[in-house]
């Protein structure tokens, strides 16, 4: 399978994934550069973590006018998987193939940490290897992360079933001591209503190998590569 | 006419002050030149006969600290940071750097740009950065401004790392009185490069084009290199700031990384202090030719800037490229992929001379030697304070002994110097790069290193920074060497062989008879440690006049350490402790009165700072590290800790928390006086934990090593009782986790 990584001036998660889903996953990727345009006929996108564009103006606000991103969201229409982490899921709340918007932590600080989340949904291309309600170890690094849409737009996300991850504790519970950052009802992660766009704060690169203390990322990666093969057969 | 070519045959003081040179200085200018300089030539040579830039007190001194050794690729001086081979033909670069004047007097900004100029020295030399680390000192936090400077550099050191993509694994964050007007950041970046791929310094080729790239020049961080090169910063000397971008530096890296691998760079050197003169006389005179600059043609922040501020402008995220001719266009394009413009400023040439033209105009040349080689250095007479004798003498017996143990204990484990530091790494990505094994909080930081394909290649590499300055003060050659056996011993505890350093020297004025004597001592200790460890030392930086209102730092020569794990050794955790593992002192025990001199309980709980420190035996601490080195390879250990500031009592109380689990003191223990053996200080210590069928085996290597050892106790239950102390884990952990939280809020 091969997945393109978008590098945006700034980006600084793009070689961990490109570690996590070729030399780990053993798949093939690319990096694809944001003044372009060919998403040379990848299978999967990731919009990795970073400042793109330093961030400048708002988190995400610039990078949504990269040239590669209208590629992204024609390949979105058409089912194509896109995945965004961290600075990746501000791009595309920006973009607005994702509800919402990350605002700045509740604690005002940047934080980087080890936090858990649920998996609320195993029937989507991102979390088909997950267990219904398991709980991951992956790790945030993030200023703005506080994932804010107003009440209606909150009922009408979680009636859809649009979460795909909370923050919870090692337990599961979803507490308000577990959420990191002041999301709305805990929420890491979310997906559009096709199903093809998936967005979470966390950085499941970071957690693909034993000796980088966790491997709970790679369940991310390798739901992915099921999908694609998927289509593929 | 025109300022900048005013000729200056009898400068006022205030221009000496300004430039940070002598009278004599200046008439040794003029006996060079055989002429009076100009404007723009006095502040080039203020500039580059700084302390910061010629290092004019303490380079006779540098000589002394051992240099080789097998694994040495770049020593110091040599390029803009030392690097070591390790193996898998990739190449380890590294350096430390202070930044202390600027974070004075602008926290964020300060602390940010520091951190963004040690980063330059390392991808300069073509190597991609993988960790950062900051040893960062505070003044008294009953000064109100203390946790502004505190907060404002951590708040500037996260900015920048975590912008950039870079992540911050260690340091140290500390606080004494000493450094309450003179605060010390240094920062320590240490990055990988294909052995032979690296990038030089050197200019070369006669008609090769300068290219400056990146961010344009500004007025900012003008003198920013002999601000640092006097004393008592101050608010007024602000507009020697300089501000950061880390955005442009992450394009500038990534766009330097991209050429080096075409081989259209015949150099690269970035503008740090001192900018474009100190840039352009050092590639110059490395490369055994001249430069010739056009300041017409640097692009510029603002209008009306003179040439002199063009040369002596230290604006951040600046880098000086000499391009092979047949490439000038193919190196642009690259550059301007990144967003970045590049602008051909001058060209190499032949006379090994510094020329500067605006336009047609010759507004300075001088011979690249006057600036380098020529630059004036001092060896001068040090002589102990004694003010020091008197202090050796103090006795401890006089001091009261405390109530009560445990509350003690819970006192020293929320000072802000032992408790958790969790609040300040939390806001530095410490994670990026899919590198850190072993993140913040452990006694060293322990990174893997990837080959150029990103596969692990069984090298890991342990990083730790230390200094403990009190030690120093009392007695400077021991605690030279001390900071160095305690930084390699941090790498120990993380099973790392130790196999290199590099060293930040933050002092105060050398030309004060007592202050030049601590320098001189503490290298001399630094060196007999670093020979018998046989860590040589590859980089460094000097910051002296770190002194307000007359009054000097403590003494604070900062080491940082690099330590090797090969062979996909893994690292040894620093807390890992399970019911029925012993508890070990590996080293000498002390409960003597004497060994409270220099401590920090002394420090922290009786506001003295006295005694004579424990000496330490350099062979001892080459036996012990050796030890532990060979007991982790034979899988004999659960775990090490250093046994440093707060002595045997934190070290233990630490390993307990950490490991959540209660000690049982061994009965056997007998102690002249509890406070020496609980709070004591001394060198060579690391406590281990052993489980109970890997015991006789550990303890006949110790003995085979002729490493004395102390049974301390068993890990086991809920409560910490050693020597008095009792209190529940839970408890200790709290204060520890609480102590830097509650004392620097706001």
């Amino acid at each position: 399978m091969k997945f393109g990584v978008l590098v945006f001036p700034g980006t600084w998660s793009d070689r961990d994934w490109g570690h996590a889903l070729g030399y780990v996953s053993g798949q093939e990727v690319v990096y694809l550069w944001h003044n372009d345009t060919d998403l040379q006929n990848c299978d999967g996108i990731i919009v990795p973590g970073g400042f793109a564009h330093g961030d400048y103006l708002r988190t995400g606000a610039i990078a949504r006018f990269s040239p590669i991103m209208e590629s992204v969201r024609k390949f979105a229409e058409n089912g194509g998987l896109v995945l965004g982490s961290c600075n990746g899921f501000q791009i595309l709340t920006e973009a607005g193939l994702l509800p919402g918007a990350l605002l700045r932590n509740a604690c005002s600080s940047f934080l980087c940490e080890w936090t858990y989340i649920r998996v609320e949904r195993t029937d989507t291309p991102f979390t088909s290897q997950c267990q219904k309600g398991q709980v991951l170890r992956i790790p945030i690094s993030h200023g703005e992360g506080l994932f804010f849409c107003d009440d209606t737009d909150l009922q009408a996300l979680e009636d859809r079933g649009g979460v795909v991850f909370r923050y919870c504790d090692a337990n599961g519970a979803v507490t308000p001591e577990a959420n990191p950052n002041g999301s709305k009802n805990n929420i890491a992660g979310v997906i559009n209503e096709s199903g093809s766009v998936m967005a979470l704060m966390p950085h499941p690169e970071r957690c693909c190998e034993p000796e980088l203390g966790g491997v709970d990322g790679l369940l991310i990666c390798q739901s992915m590569v099921h999908a694609v093969a998927g289509i593929h057969s | 006419m025109r300022q900048d070519i005013q000729i200056i045959s009898d400068p006022t003081d205030a221009q000496l002050r300004e430039t940070a040179l002598s009278r004599s200085e200046f008439q040794l200018i003029k006996d060079l030149l055989g002429r009076a300089p100009n404007h723009v030539e006095l502040g080039i040579f203020g500039a580059m006969w700084s302390e910061h830039c010629g290092y004019k007190n303490s380079k006779p001194l540098l000589k002394r600290l051992p240099s080789t050794g097998a694994r040495i690729l770049f020593g110091p001086g040599s390029e803009n940071a030392g690097a070591i081979d390790a193996g898998n033909d990739l190449a380890v670069v590294f350096k430390i750097e202070s930044h202390n004047h600027p974070s004075a007097v602008e926290p964020f900004e300060g602390a940010a740009t520091g951190v963004g100029g040690i980063l330059r020295d390392i991808f300069t030399m073509g190597a991609r950065p993988i960790a950062l680390l900051d040893s960062l000192r505070f003044g008294s936090l009953d000064v109100n401004r203390t946790r502004y400077l505190f907060h404002g550099v951590v708040g500037g050191i996260g900015h920048y790392g975590n912008c950039i993509g870079v992540p911050t694994v260690g340091g140290e964050v500390s606080f004494d009185d000493t450094y309450t007007a003179n605060i010390l950041v240094n920062a320590m970046c240490i990055g990988v490069a294909p052995k032979d791929k690296m990038i030089s310094a050197k200019a070369s080729g006669i008609g090769n084009p300068l290219l400056l790239v990146g961010a344009d020049t500004g007025r900012d961080g003008i003198h920013g290199a002999t601000f640092a090169s006097v004393t008592d910063p101050g608010s007024t000397q602000r507009s020697a700031v300089q501000v950061g971008n880390p955005f442009l530096e992450k394009l500038l890296l990534e766009a330097c990384l991209e050429l080096r691998d075409t081989g259209w760079l015949v150099g690269l050197q970035d503008l740090g202090a001192a900018g474009l003169t100190s840039s352009s006389v050092e590639t110059a005179h490395k490369g055994g030719c001249g430069v010739e600059i056009d300041v017409a043609k640097a692009p510029r922040r603002e209008s009306g800037m003179s040439a002199y501020e063009v040369m002596l402008s230290e604006s951040q995220e600046r880098m000086l490229a000499i391009v092979d001719k047949e490439h000038i266009a193919d190196v642009q394009g690259i550059f301007a992929k990144w967003g970045l413009h590049s602008d051909c400023i001058g060209y190499v040439i032949e006379e090994p001379a510094l020329r500067i033209k605006d336009g047609d105009t010759v507004l300075a040349e001088i011979p690249t030697d006057y600036l380098t080689e020529k630059t004036p250095m001092y060896t001068r007479e040090g002589l102990q304070d004694p003010a020091i004798a008197q202090l050796w003498q103090f006795d401890f017996s006089a001091v009261p002994a405390p109530e009560s143990l445990s509350a003690e204990l819970l006192a020293m484990l929320a000072h802000p110097d032992i408790a958790s530091k969790k609040s300040v790494y939390q806001t530095y990505d410490h994670l990026v790069g899919n590198n850190t094994v072993i993140a913040p909080g452990s006694d060293a930081a322990v990174l893997r290193m990837r080959d150029e394909q990103g596969a692990p290649t069984g090298v890991s590499l342990a990083v730790s920074t230390d200094c403990v300055s009190r030690m120093v003060y009392l007695d400077p050659f021991n605690g030279g060497a001390m900071a160095v056996a305690e930084s390699a011993r941090n790498c120990v505890c993380a099973g790392a062989t130790p196999v290199a350093l590099t060293n930040c020297l933050n002092f105060g004025n050398p030309e004060k008879p007592e202050v030049y004597y601590q320098l001189a001592s503490a290298i001399d200790g630094m060196a007999a440690a670093a020979k018998a460890l046989q860590t040589p030392v590859v980089s460094g930086n000097v910051s002296l006049y770190n002194e307000s209102q007359g009054s000097a730092i403590y003494p604070t020569p900062v080491i940082g350490m690099v330590g090797l794990l090969e062979h996909n050794l893994r690292p040894l955790p620093s807390s890992n402790l399970q019911t029925g593992d012993g508890i070990y002192l590996m080293g000498p025990w002390y409960d003597q009165i004497a060994s409270l001199a220099g401590s920090l309980y002394m420090a922290a709980q009786k506001q003295i700072v006295a005694g004579r420190p424990v000496q330490i035996d350099l062979a001892l601490e080459a036996r012990l590290q050796k030890f532990i080195t060979e007991a982790h390879a034979a899988a004999l250990l659960q775990c090490a800790h250093d046994c440093s500031d707060g002595g045997l009592a934190c070290a233990l109380a630490e390993m307990a928390i950490w490991s959540d689990i209660g000690v049982t003191q061994e009965k056997s223990i007998q102690v002249d006086s509890p406070i020496s053996a609980l709070f004591g200080e001394a060198p060579s210590r690391i406590l281990v934990g052993i489980s109970p069928e890997k015991q006789a085996e550990a303890l006949r290597m110790a003995a085979a090593y002729d490493i004395p050892f102390v049974k301390l106790g068993t890990a086991g239950g809920a409560a910490f009782q050693f020597l008095g102390v009792e209190l529940p884990v839970a408890e200790m952990k709290l204060r520890w986790e609480n102590g830097l939280v509650e004392a620097v809020k706001e």
